[in-house]
């Protein structure tokens, strides 16, 4: 057994997923149905945008291919971090039906075994809808996909995640406080998700100075976004495409929010 | 050196207070009103490698916390406590790897999942080798009788089969030390003696320490060479069960079978604690008085057909013993 190393972190991680799948897959049909479901649900979000600008034309001058790429790198993002890091979000859950403490009792760090509780499959709903308006955005706006433009795009889907992912990362560790004001968090998620999906210039300034300093949404959609649609701005793009960055600052601010949660729950108990 | 050491452990918890309507839940928000509980008021003691204690009291008199805060998950306001060495929530992860947690409420399986991907997802959280681990999982399925269940998803069994699986999954990584909260609640007799037998056996041949918490007096009976009693927040009484019965009271209980029903019997020295049909049951001190002369007394007065001398019920000691802290 000299070749026998214990999992990594990592890999747990793996073994986690593959559990999670094998665990759904166990009603595959419903696993399927919801998928569907999701796809259509989140689909019809788009036919409004389209009806909205099918009426008005355009929308402060973006027209709906342009609004496309910002909803579909938004919506790529926000079902990633939805099917990740799920756990989270069900947290209060596990805290109040004892499961939580379960996960205190095994020697592996907390935040993983959140993680790993579960991987939520219908989630490829979402995504593979946000896939489809991004492909169609780009198509119709005829991007130059130069490699740059593709690692910007796939860069701003990677700092997206880790936004949402930190968001429902601080409303988990908000819970080991309060459940009272959780829908507050809840509004600037999911809410964060749907403003966000439009061009940040149609809002008002101090919605923007928000959404870009509070809770960096900006960064993640419409600064790098300009620079993939090619419009004309007025910052350096080296500026724009560094700024889904601030996704990844937010999501390590969140973590050090939940470990301090951690123990906040470890003094208390409740 | 003891394996665990406790000494004056407290914890109160705040508790914060409703206000019932809107206006309350309003109220809330702005000022909490908050309560505390003395949930552990001075707890001392000790435990020794391979014991098998039971820790016992009321719902809300401090067992569950005792047990969070030496499984390392709550971190008490002050006092010491050790397990194998180390502070528990000091040093979380160093600390569980050692010690199997057992809640008779809760599953720590996945519901989905055949038991023994359970087993293998748990191998791996606790990095076992695979030599070892597979040495451990035969022995536990041999011990247990698991091996017709390993392919069976979780939802799918039976609670006494479940709680059998869920003993061997909190022994995989061959703990040290075993807290069993409620092992056999909802099981069914068969079930409830197994799950003892081998807690037993656990405990006598492989010299695993169990801290056993229950409201079931027969897991005591049959299980723990000593008792813990807490109530509000302080041991009550620690020792072996002949102690506690020394402690709070020597009384013994005759019944008595009759020949014929509805006798109405009565004793100078014993007080009747009920009558049903032939049976009666009898309460006497065998320091004023001993068995034998008291069977004599009513064995010449009434036609007797059977009698035997029982201990009083636990519960009514606990009971008594409640009484006379407060």
């Amino acid at each position: 057994m000299a070749d026998w190393r214990p999992l990594s972190g990592w890999r747990l991680y793996w073994r986690y997923v593959g559990q999670s799948l094998r665990a759904q897959l166990q009603y595959r049909g419903s696993v399927v149905l919801l998928a569907v479901g999701h796809f259509l649900i989140t689909g019809g979000e788009f036919l409004a945008v389209w009806a909205l600008l099918d009426r008005f034309g355009s929308l402060r001058g973006w027209s709906l291919a342009e609004v496309g790429v910002f909803y579909g790198l938004v919506s790529i993002a926000f079902a990633t971090a939805e099917a990740v890091v799920r756990g989270f979000d069900v947290l209060p859950g596990l805290v109040k039906s004892g499961s939580f403490d379960r996960l205190l009792l095994r020697p592996r760090s907390v935040t993983l075994q959140v993680i790993g509780h579960e991987l939520q499959l219908l989630r490829l709903g979402r995504w593979s809808q946000g896939v489809v308006v991004l492909a169609w955005s780009v198509a119709a706006l005829q991007v130059d996909w130069t490699v740059g433009r593709v690692l910007l795009a796939l860069w701003t889907v990677i700092g997206g995640a880790c936004l949402f992912s930190g968001l429902f990362i601080a409303q988990a560790a908000l819970s080991f406080w309060t459940t009272e004001t959780l829908e507050l968090i809840n509004i600037l998620t999911y809410g964060g998700v749907e403003t966000a999906q439009f061009p940040l210039s149609v809002y008002r300034p101090w919605f923007r100075a928000f959404f870009t300093f509070v809770v960096p949404l900006a960064c993640v959609s419409y600064f790098p976004g300009l620079a993939i649609v090619g419009r004309p701005h007025d910052a350096p793009t080296a500026l724009l495409a560094t700024a889904p960055a601030a996704g990844l600052l937010f999501l390590g601010a969140s973590l050090l929010f939940w470990r301090h949660g951690l123990r906040h729950y470890t003094s208390t108990g409740s | 050196m003891p394996q665990i050491r406790v000494e004056d452990l407290r914890k109160t918890f705040d508790i914060a207070v409703r206000q019932p309507g809107l206006w309350g839940a309003v109220r809330g928000l702005l000022h909490r009103q908050v309560r505390h509980v003395q949930a552990l008021d001075g707890v001392s003691f000790n435990l020794a490698t391979g014991e098998l204690v039971g820790y016992i009291g009321p719902n809300g008199a401090g067992k569950s916390t005792t047990v969070k805060v030496l499984a390392g998950i709550l971190v008490p306001d002050s006092g010491v406590c050790e397990v194998l060495g180390r502070v528990p929530w000091n040093q979380r992860a160093a600390h569980v790897a050692q010690i199997g947690v057992v809640f008779g409420q809760r599953s720590q399986l996945w519901w989905d999942l055949p038991v023994v991907e359970s087993f293998e997802l748990l191998r791996d959280i606790y990095r076992l080798a695979p030599a070892p681990y597979r040495q451990t999982c035969d022995e536990l399925i041999g011990r247990l009788d698991l091996a017709a269940l390993l392919d069976v998803p979780v939802r799918q069994l039976s609670l006494g089969q479940r709680m059998r699986c869920e003993l061997a999954a909190s022994l995989l990584h061959r703990p040290a030390i075993l807290f069993l909260d409620e092992p056999t609640i909802g099981l069914d007799a068969v079930s409830k003696l197994a799950v003892r037998d081998f807690v037993r056996q656990l405990n006598r041949e492989h010299g695993v320490t169990v801290i056993l918490t229950t409201h079931d007096m027969d897991d005591i009976e049959a299980l723990c060479s000593r008792i813990m009693v807490i109530g509000s927040g302080r041991i009550l009484s620690d020792g072996s069960l002949a102690a506690l019965r020394a402690k709070v009271s020597g009384e013994r209980r005759l019944i008595v079978d009759l020949e014929i029903p509805d006798l109405a019997v009565s004793d100078p020295e014993a007080a009747v604690v009920q009558v049903d049909g032939r049976r009666v049951e009898l309460r006497f001190d065998p320091a004023r008085t001993p068995a034998a002369a008291l069977i004599g007394r009513l064995a010449a007065r009434y036609p007797i057909h059977d009698l035997f001398v029982e201990h009083p019920p636990i519960e009514e000691l606990i009971a008594r013993l409640y009484e006379q802290q407060r």
